[in-house]
């Protein structure tokens, strides 16, 4: 069978593609696009410490179920908090963003 | 090297290009586009892991839901979707070189760990994976505590997101 460092590795990996997206990008949007492939390599983290270290205890999968939706309200959030930016300055680049900066 | 693990290497692969190309796209559709596909291959390796419920939300909520609202938001905003700036600001070496360190760190950490050679053992035959996890939902001694909590959460971040999106005249 497949072992569980295996999957860790493919969330870690997964993990940092999302980070340099998010670290990287200009574009707002972009940058909710590599939140969204951190949280799904948290998820199959979750998962698979699920399925090998406590099959028997369910929380592993309930706790997965709470970050999908806990991501559902942070893309909601993030795209309407996006648009409404966009309205306002025709723009979305992140670092054009700096109406409270100091 | 069993047909599982050539499937599972060949799905990680696919999934894990998929996600560079949502990084590095200059359009922001084919990014959106990209982010599908990494999530369908996310969703494969939820049902290696005996896991078929979270696969199935993974379809619905993130590929059915997430994706379509990233594609609206994208073409709300079309002026910027292909813009002619540069696509990574001026710091992106440093979070480049950021991310692979903490890649090494990952994969050194998990090495170091001595769970990471725990065998799978089959799930008990009579278990029901997807029952329990809907009795733990709802249940006083299971975590129906934060279960309200999430929905309360999605209702006060979808009301929130209405006001906040909401043409002023």
């Amino acid at each position: 069978m497949i072992p569980l460092s295996w999957y860790l590795i493919f969330s870690a990996a997964l993990f940092c593609v999302g980070l340099f997206g998010v670290l990287g990008r200009r574009n707002a949007i972009a940058i909710l696009m590599g939140v969204e492939l951190m949280l799904n390599a948290v998820n199959v983290n979750l998962v698979a410490f699920w399925r090998y270290i406590t099959p028997d205890s369910i929380s592993g999968q309930v706790f997965a179920v709470i970050v999908f939706a806990v991501a559902a309200a942070e893309v909601a959030v993030g795209l309407a908090l996006i648009i409404s930016i966009y309205r306002r300055r025709e723009s979305i680049v992140a670092e054009q963003m700096d109406l409270m900066k100091w | 090297m069993t047909i599982a693990q050539i499937i599972f290497i060949i799905i990680a692969a696919a999934s894990l290009g998929a996600a560079f190309m949502v990084v590095s796209s200059r359009n922001l559709i084919h990014s959106a586009l990209w982010l599908i596909v990494a999530l369908a291959g996310i969703a494969i390796v939820f049902v290696f892991l005996q896991a078929p419920f979270l696969a199935v939300v993974q379809v619905v909520v993130y590929i059915g839901a997430i994706s379509i609202l990233l594609i609206f938001a994208i073409m709300l905003t079309r002026k910027v979707a292909s813009d002619s700036g540069p696509k990574f600001n001026e710091n992106w070496i440093w979070g480049l070189v950021l991310s692979i360190i903490l890649f090494i760190g990952f994969v050194y950490l998990l090495y170091t760990w001595p769970g990471i050679s725990t065998p799978i053992e089959p799930l008990a035959s009579r278990a029901d994976p997807l029952r329990e996890l809907g009795v733990a939902l709802v249940s006083p001694n299971g975590y129906v505590l934060a279960f309200e909590l999430a929905s309360i959460l999605l209702l006060a971040a979808l009301i929130g997101a209405i006001y906040i999106a909401w043409e002023r005249k």
